[in-house]
């Protein structure tokens, strides 16, 4: 069934792929020769392009984060509920980029492309890409946009640490980061859950060591395990709870190892929506750089000098039922940009909703996020 | 958009150039003028309403509760921590003293005295927990569950080695009087603090 396309969405939009000839070397130490990015753009440019904004995903986003491909799209991009004409990153003020990573599935060069040097598509033998290439890469795509400066740098949750990072390392090109539900690093439980997933996929038959494209076939249990794990961590037990409780599926338990609770079924049918989206070369690629992005290693350890060179003003939002990223991890962050005397506000919001509580509209949070927003269009002057 | 008055006189003792934390800093209004100073600095606030102000006015704002103390601060980091007329809302007001001398050089207290001789007339004659303008709340549902004199707080300042560099002790209107003066713990119904560990 079509949907009919709310007034505050951009609307239909469609993906734009960039192909790079230059090689670019990544920090594994391998490089590579050509790759292509693909990205959406929504709102206009403005005369003396002040008025971009760069969106960085999460583990399993994408360039799809606003408005519909198809008028039978039955959901919009995965960031709907902050990207539009009126709400917190308003259309009508900002140019908003948003693409899909290096390493991606989705349409950029990831394990699922053609290897240009053999004519095989990667598969596992894509080299694993950091948090840093994927800034990298995101600042060939601004160079091509001929944006020098991005009025501001937002993510969520590993698009969260891309948003820290460009901060870090390209300061002079942002000047504003919002950094939302994410971390400084991962703690030893973090990347423990990551191993869980990544051993849910190694171990299943059908992976092939991560040839499982020339077997014609897919890892679909494994992939399927590792996303019922994330999807876990996703929610808060209290979410969970008021969403599912213990319903059980058919009113009567079964005595049996089949689906008895609601809770169940609903991890089954995501995970069983995700493996037919998803490649699960790329969900190991991810899960690494998650695990590697430490920026402050380079710094002695000293997180409060790795924010010395920061010229972007920062607001860093966490929620308090989010147990993948507590808020105690978001105030890491400040705790060292206070220390290193940049400027940043800090908001923790009331949310039951867990880690996924930063992609839904929570009203204390969308108004601190249209506020914030706000200060930041009035800043880019010349707006259309 | 005029500044309060006891905000007014709290700017006056921050010269330009200073580093400042501003505790329980509301909409951002003192931060805001400090700005315009050339002062930089950051806000605390918890209330939600009040932070998105503080967004809106484009002050650095950090959403903490006080009664934590200042953990996310590093010792002597600020010229100057200011806490306008919250002290009385904490609930160890002593511990968020020791705080304030950990990480600023200097602090700025405000509170409402609650030696003004109408406090003590209503208590005394009336026999109820007083009610005025400076603080308007009954007993049960007030947020000012730490009142103290300005007595009470010389002494508070005494038993933690601080000393005051200068005080302002003034009427509801912020203005001194003759009264405010000679008997400031009679007579001044706002005391404004600048103090010093020693």
């Amino acid at each position: 069934m079509p949907v009919i396309i709310p007034v505050d969405s951009v609307g239909l939009v469609s993906p734009t792929t960039l192909h790079i000839d230059n090689p670019i070397t990544l920090d594994c130490g391998r490089s590579l020769p050509s790759y292509d990015l693909v990205y959406e753009t929504y709102g206009e440019l403005n005369a003396d392009k002040s008025n971009a904004v760069l969106i960085c995903h999460a583990l399993s986003g994408d360039h799809h984060a606003a408005g519909y491909h198809d008028a039978e799209d039955k959901k919009p991009g995965w960031w709907d509920s902050a990207i539009g004409p009126g709400k917190a990153i308003d259309t009508n003020h900002f140019f908003v980029v948003s693409l899909n990573n290096l390493g991606g599935c989705k349409g950029s060069t990831g394990p699922n492309s053609f290897n240009p040097e053999t004519g095989k598509i990667y598969g596992p033998d894509f080299p694993i890409v950091t948090v840093s290439d994927w800034v990298r890469s995101q600042s060939v795509l601004a160079d091509h946009l001929e944006i020098t400066q991005w009025a501001a740098v937002i993510g969520g949750s590993l698009g969260g640490m891309q948003a820290l990072q460009w901060a870090i390392s390209l300061p002079e090109r942002l000047r504003h980061v919002l950094i939302i539900a994410a971390a400084p690093k991962l703690s030893a439980q973090n990347i423990a859950f990551n191993e869980v997933a990544r051993t849910a996929i190694k171990s299943d038959p059908d992976f092939h060591d991560g040839h499982y494209a020339a077997h014609d076939t897919l890892p679909r249990h494994g992939l399927g395990l590792a996303r019922m794990l994330g999807h876990i961590t996703y929610l808060s037990d209290e979410a969970m709870g008021e969403k599912f409780g213990r319903e059980l599926r058919t009113g009567t338990i079964n005595y049996g190892y089949d689906v008895d609770f609601q809770i169940e079924s609903y991890l089954r049918y995501q995970s069983s929506n995700f493996v037919d989206h998803f490649d699960a070369n790329t969900y190991l690629l991810m899960t690494k750089a998650l695990d590697y992005f430490d920026p402050a290693k380079a710094f002695d350890d000293d997180l409060t000098a790795t924010m010395a060179n920061i010229k972007a003003k920062c607001l860093v939002v966490s929620f308090t039922s989010d147990w993948r990223f507590s808020p105690d991890r978001s105030q890491e962050i400040v705790t060292a940009l206070l220390n290193a005397g940049k400027q940043v506000s800090y908001a923790e919001i009331d949310a039951h909703q867990g880690h996924d509580a930063f992609l839904m509209p929570i009203a204390r949070y969308i108004e601190i996020f249209q506020t914030y927003m706000q200060q930041v269009a009035a800043e880019c002057g010349d707006n259309t | 958009m005029s500044l309060r008055i006891d905000l007014q006189i709290i700017s006056d003792w921050i010269p330009n150039g200073a580093r400042v934390l501003d505790l329980g800093c509301g909409n951002g209004s003192l931060l805001t003028h400090l700005q315009q100073r050339g002062i930089s600095g950051y806000g605390l606030e918890i209330d939600n309403g009040k932070f998105a102000d503080c967004i809106k006015a484009g002050v650095n704002v950090i959403q903490a509760d006080l009664d934590q103390g200042l953990p996310q601060f590093a010792d002597q980091s600020f010229d100057f921590v200011i806490l306008s007329q919250t002290l009385q809302a904490i609930n160890r007001p002593d511990f968020l003293l020791q705080e304030i001398a950990r990480v600023g050089k200097q602090g700025i207290i405000g509170f409402p005295n609650f030696g003004h001789w109408q406090c003590r007339l209503q208590l005394t004659l009336g026999g109820k927990m007083p009610v005025s303008r400076t603080l308007p709340n009954s007993w049960f549902n007030t947020p000012n569950i730490h009142l103290c004199t300005v007595n009470d707080f010389e002494a508070l300042c005494d038993n933690n080695k601080m000393s005051v560099l200068s005080r302002s002790i003034v009427n509801h209107e912020h203005k001194d009087t003759l009264g405010t003066r000679l008997l400031p713990n009679l007579f001044g119904q706002i005391a404004l603090y600048q103090i010093k560990q020693h």
